[in-house]
């Protein structure tokens, strides 16, 4: 991409000037806060499993919409929510572990998946872009979803983060203290499957899973207090996913990878960090 | 007062705690004494609206029904048996104690509410505690911990659930002590899940012994009777020296 500019004599500063460009860019700092927000419920609740599983399930959403010609985000994110709540339902009143019913769910999305792209003619390259992330691909709508996102993820922060955090650490203490652990786990599940969604066109199905733990993960390495370990959460994430988004154009790399990447880099050196502590 | 009213827990078709009902006076100190598997705990979360059950219960006036999560007002500190805690959670001393304070995990900790936890650490001899990281304490420390966030705001009942488990004798003895002190100052209501008969008989003023369904209850001294282990047990052999009579296998 960046090379074919160049040949043609234009600048990095205008290939980064780009509407495409700063789309791409705002998209991946409001959509990497909330990766790194929700990313330290899922670490320390052992959901990793989960962001992979909702990622996949997006894929039978999105393929949904494009055989039947709407915009795919309006489908994907009703259809990961509900995958999100099966899995939960699966959980609370089957005989099996949470693991389990991913598991099948993201079979079956991805199944689903296949057999809507293979009825939709000529719109593989669309399903591409969500396989894999594609900044060309970040629309304005994309845009102000992010924002809604981020504006309720903030809204989550007075109340919302310490039930989650008290629930996570023990639901049953945070039962004892009423909080209604699992509506509020119903609701975590839906935040993240929304954020999931939208941040398919940044990083891709493939690699979302990573996009929320791995951040997490390293903040869990450094950080002493669950506050500190979801302040250290976002700013790791944004940090990463700037520095990905930059050397993906830099070097013409695809951007998830790129991103994801970087944060295994820091993930490597929070992982020296810590062992010297 | 603890009024328990024929309290059944069923899992699988199976009762767990078959017509449980009990009336503990204000300020009495009740041990829960049993076989594993007889259902203590079952007892203890039923009893705090934790586990579905048929029945109800009473704490003073006020009347839970049954069901889980039922809708309770009373203040209740409970020490759950620390052997369940996540210890890979990042958390201070200091935030596992405020949780009792705020209903919920602390953002940050301002100094009003460190000069509150600091003071109930203080009444548990565990202050020097407050900045540690959980996952350094000792099970003992641990304890005492979950004393101090379970007393903090002095709730009129106090429950704890094998607090003996995991640790040694002398720091099972300093925390039987805090709570004693607790119930003399502030007249709460105490009870406790334990599988030590001498504690059941030095500490508790009451004595349930459960095995699926009420053995005995009673003042402690009644309560613990050959008979009633006997019939919760199958057999004495466990009572070292309580009735003075060593082992004796049925």
């Amino acid at each position: 991409m960046l090379t074919a500019y160049l040949e043609e004599g234009i600048t990095m500063i205008d290939v980064l000037t780009q509407p495409f460009m700063i789309r791409a860019l705002v998209a991946g700092v409001l959509l990497s806060a909330l990766a790194g927000y929700y990313g330290v419920f899922v670490v320390q609740r052992r959901l990793s499993f989960l962001g992979a599983g909702l990622g996949h399930a997006a894929f039978g959403g999105i393929a949904l919409g494009l055989w039947i010609g709407i915009q795919p985000l309006w489908i994907a994110i009703p259809f990961t929510l509900l995958v999100g709540i099966g899995i939960a339902w699966i959980r609370d009143h089957t005989r099996l572990a949470a693991d389990t019913a991913i598991g099948i769910f993201f079979s079956v999305s991805v199944a689903l998946g296949i057999l809507f792209l293979s009825l939709s003619t000529g719109r593989n390259a669309d399903a591409f872009s969500y396989l894999f992330g594609s900044l060309l691909s970040v629309t304005y709508t994309d845009l102000w979803v992010s924002t809604a996102l981020v504006l309720t993820g903030v809204a989550t922060i007075p109340r919302l983060w310490g039930d989650w955090a008290y629930a996570t650490f023990d639901s049953e203490a945070a039962n004892v203290s009423g909080i209604s652990t699992r509506s509020q786990d119903m609701l975590l599940v839906s935040l993240l499957a929304a954020t999931i969604v939208v941040s398919l066109k940044v990083v891709g199905i493939l690699l979302v899973a990573a996009w929320i733990v791995v951040p997490a993960a390293s903040a869990r390495l450094l950080a002493r207090t669950f506050g500190g370990m979801t302040r250290l959460s976002v700013l790791f994430a944004v940090l990463t996913t700037v520095t990905g988004l930059a050397l993906s154009v830099v070097l013409d790399i695809p951007t998830g990878a790129m991103i994801v990447l970087v944060q295994a880099a820091l993930f490597a050196a929070a992982m020296l960090l810590a062992r010297g502590d | 007062m603890i009024q328990a009213n024929s309290l059944t827990v069923q899992a699988a078709h199976r009762d767990i705690l078959k017509d449980i009902s009990f009336k503990l006076p204000t300020g009495a100190f009740l041990a829960i004494i049993g076989p594993n598997g007889g259902g203590k705990s079952t007892l203890v979360r039923a009893l705090l609206g934790l586990q579905k059950h048929k029945g109800t219960v009473q704490f003073g006036t006020a009347e839970s029904g049954a069901g889980k999560g039922s809708n309770r007002r009373v203040p209740i500190g409970y020490v759950p048996q620390i052997k369940t805690l996540d210890r890979s959670f990042p958390a201070l001393t200091e935030e596992l104690v405020a949780t009792a304070l705020k209903k919920r995990w602390p953002w940050t900790i301002d100094s009003a509410c460190r000069t509150i936890v600091r003071d109930a650490l203080r009444s548990v001899s565990a202050e020097h505690l407050i900045g540690e990281p959980i996952r350094n304490l000792s099970g003992g420390e641990l304890q005492r911990v979950y004393l101090a966030r379970a007393m903090i705001s002095t709730p009129p009942y106090l429950f704890l659930d094998e607090p003996a488990a995991g640790v040694d004798v002398a720091g099972t003895a300093d925390m039987l002590e805090c709570v004693e002190q607790f119930r003399r100052e502030h007249g709460a209501t105490i009870v406790m899940v334990t599988h030590d008969w001498d504690v059941a008989m030095h500490h508790a003023s009451h004595a349930l012994v459960l095995n699926k369904e009420v053995i005995s209850f009673g003042p402690a001294h009644d309560a613990v009777s050959e008979d009633a282990i006997r019939k919760a047990f199958g057999h004495v052999g466990h009572a070292h020296g309580v009735f003075g009579g060593g082992h004796h296998h049925d």
